[in-house]
């Protein structure tokens, strides 16, 4: 076949047959389904080149059309499969999509999230084994606990998360989760303008602007530079020792992404997640929803270092700048090598502006970092701060305006 | 342009080796008149492929080197200020709108690569490197010249293109670009070679490296890039390493455990990298070569 370097005639379209325009639709169909961004034009394209002979040989058709619809690489990766089943009958491994929500029991928090939140004791037990008891009140609150909720009279912000029994509560909290994300983004947006100072001169414009004064600048015009936004990246833990915690966090993340004009959010345990796209959600139901799917695998105990290992070779490149910073939102319980935690946390470091960690266990009575991964951790960390209670939460809002 | 075969052939004759999908591409851009993306890994060539298309075309290869804060008057034109500004002083008194008619023609206009790259007569290869390392606001506008290959200077209006130039654009992946851009290109991801290309290119680039040194190279460094490494070896780096073993006239790679070893430097970049590859693994490595 040859393929003149002419520029393509539309006019050909016509020449196809109806058969193959209409298979063509269905293939275009089956791309849009599996995720693909295929448009008129590049429908339009792949018309012209059946016309142009491509449809002859499969081989190079295939190659045409995976240059013509992928976009990224994960379209690139896939797209030899479905291209082999729909127009070759072959049959397509299938790959390892995540479905269903079979162990997303594992992870209460999560999928209590949306519309009940009033079962704070499901799960607990596996977070008790691994971490320091307080008190033993929460074992009187259950299901039935919203009227014993509503009577107390402690003030909602000095509540801690896990004790929050009240649907209502849990609401609220979410609400200054979300508020504390807004108020960060529009700090940070007001810092970033104050430190640009000494805006550079526009050349042109005040040449333009002088020519009747005989080219002398008298009147300077200056270039106005663009915001720059900061870029959050948020590593929430999912484990079961956090599992009281990870429904409000979820809920902060749900809101800094919705605020942020960048941010990136990860899940982790013994593995990690990449849930911005789920975050994204703008039902917020939908959203925990897809979560606790991608939560999977929670009670093998948090391997922080391999998670964070995993995120800096695979992650790392794309979602960091130099305008970044990380945040991670753990009790830094570790199960794996606590060395590996160290080593991974030094070439986080190495690539963001600022590491913060959060840890809801912090503001717990007698609390002290012995945890073998978070000494680990703590030397690379910015600012280390607890986050278990909605006054923390607001209390860190002047610290990370300050980033 | 031919078929895939003339392709790979002219790009091999031009130094690049060339697989047969990319041949594809490059016969698609001429034929559809699109972009062509090009991601990968960094080091696996992707620049590569603009230059020997301009060899190929036996045409000029310009380059946008993107960053951090790139403008149009980077990219696209900027008036020579200084000139500007003695000409006015030179026709001081003189008629304001005539002067200004004057210094803002053409031949105070200095043209950046994006402008360069439309007023030639022949069409050239335009490079467009790193696109994501440019903000947003320059992918947009990028958008706009590459759907309709012309701009607006206000000064002078609007300028389209003589020829359409071939345009290539490279990304690393350290931010996403957006959906608009992507679907304006046709999209090739550049993989890392496999071992049997790999030796084909160090022979290619390499005067004295004879096949079966090449190949055990390529197999080589296939073993390092499995390693856990920071930096994983790129082509460039395999061709710094096999240039270092051809100058200290290494014929195979067995008979000089010692001096792979100490040249392995060529191919790892950090020094946890280097603590990481010591004497046994890269004795356990030279194993595996056959």
């Amino acid at each position: 076949m040859s393929c003149c370097g002419a520029s393509p005639d539309f006019d050909d379209i016509n020449e196809v047959s109806r058969l193959v325009s209409t298979r063509l639709a269905t293939f275009l169909r089956t791309l849009r389904d599996g995720g693909f961004a295929v448009g008129l034009a590049e429908g339009q394209d792949a018309a012209a080149l059946i016309a142009a002979g491509y449809a002859a040989r499969p081989g190079l058709l295939r190659s045409a059309f995976k240059h013509l619809f992928s976009a990224r690489k994960s379209d690139w990766e896939k797209f030899d499969g479905i291209f082999d089943a729909f127009w070759l009958g072959k049959r397509v491994r299938s790959s390892s999509v995540v479905t269903g929500v079979a162990k997303a029991a594992n992870n209460p928090s999560l999928k209590r999230l949306p519309n009940q939140p009033a079962e704070p004791r499901a799960g607990a037990e596996t977070a008790m084994d691994e971490v320091p008891s307080v008190d033993g009140t929460e074992n009187e609150l259950s299901g039935e606990g919203r009227a014993e909720g509503a009577s107390r009279t402690e003030n909602l912000a000095e509540v801690d998360f896990r004790n929050m029994a009240d649907s209502e509560q849990v609401a609220q909290a979410h609400l200054a989760a979300a508020q504390l994300a807004r108020a960060m983004r529009t700090r940070l947006t007001r810092r970033d303008l104050a430190r640009r100072r000494g805006a550079r001169l526009d050349l042109r414009r005040t040449i333009h602007g002088n020519i009747s004064h005989g080219g002398v600048p008298i009147s300077l015009v200056k270039r106005q530079r663009k915001p720059k936004p900061l870029r959050l990246v948020v590593l929430l833990d999912a484990s079961g020792s956090m599992s009281m915690y990870t429904g409000v966090f979820l809920r902060f993340i749900h809101g800094v992404l919705d605020e942020f004009r960048e941010a990136e959010a990860f899940l982790f345990h013994t593995r990690l997640a990449h849930v911005s796209d789920a975050m994204k959600e703008r039902d917020a139901g939908r959203a925990l929803d897809r979560l606790s799917i991608m939560a999977q695998g929670t009670g093998g105990g948090t391997r922080i270092g391999e998670s964070l290992q995993t995120f800096n070779r695979w992650h790392a490149a794309r979602v960091i700048h130099s305008r970044t910073c990380v945040m991670i939102v753990s009790d830094g319980y570790e199960t794996g090598e606590a060395a590996l935690l160290g080593r991974e946390m030094a070439a986080l470091g190495r690539r963001c502006r600022r590491i913060v960690w959060l840890n809801p266990m912090m503001g717990w009575q007698g609390y002290a970092p012995e945890a073998r991964g978070i000494k680990a951790a703590l030397p690379y960390i910015d600012l280390y701060a607890p986050a278990n209670t909605l006054a923390s939460l607001t209390a860190l809002e002047p610290y990370l305006a300050r980033l | 342009m031919k078929t895939r075969d003339h392709i790979t052939q002219a790009l091999g004759n031009a130094g690049y080796i060339a697989d047969g999908e990319l041949a594809t591409a490059i016969s698609l851009m001429q034929l559809l008149r699109r972009p062509l993306l090009l991601e990968g890994e960094a080091g696996v060539g992707k620049t590569e492929v603009a230059k020997a298309l301009a060899a190929v075309h036996a045409t000029e290869l310009i380059r946008l080197q993107c960053y951090e804060g790139l403008d149009q008057s980077a990219a696209l034109y900027e008036w020579n200020y200084q000139r500007q500004l003695l000409s006015i002083q030179a026709h001081r008194g003189a008629d304001a709108d005539a002067v200004e008619d004057r210094i803002f023609s053409e031949k105070y206009l200095l043209e950046r690569p994006l402008l360069a790259a439309i007023r030639r007569d022949r069409p050239p290869v335009l490079l467009i490197d790193e696109i994501d390392r440019a903000d947003d606001e320059f992918e947009a506008f990028l958008l706009e010249l590459l759907s309709d290959f012309q701009v607006s200077i206000p000064e002078l209006g609007t300028i389209k293109a003589t020829a359409i130039p071939h345009v290539v654009l490279t990304s690393n992946g350290t931010r996403e670009l957006s959906d608009a851009l992507r679907r304006r290109c046709l999209y090739h991801y550049v993989d890392y070679p496999d071992v049997e290309r790999e030796a084909r290119i160090i022979m290619a680039r390499i005067d004295g490296a004879g096949a079966s040194l090449a190949l055990q190279i390529a197999r080589m460094v296939e073993g390092v890039r499995k390693e856990e490494l920071r930096k994983v070896p790129g082509v460039a780096e395999t061709l710094d390493w096999a240039t270092a073993l051809v100058g200290l006239d290494v014929k195979d790679l067995h008979d000089a455990p010692e001096t792979v070893h100490e040249t392995l430097m060529c191919l790892l970049k950090t020094q946890e990298d280097k603590a990481r590859v010591t004497r046994e693994v890269s004795e356990r490595l030279l194993g595996k070569v056959a």
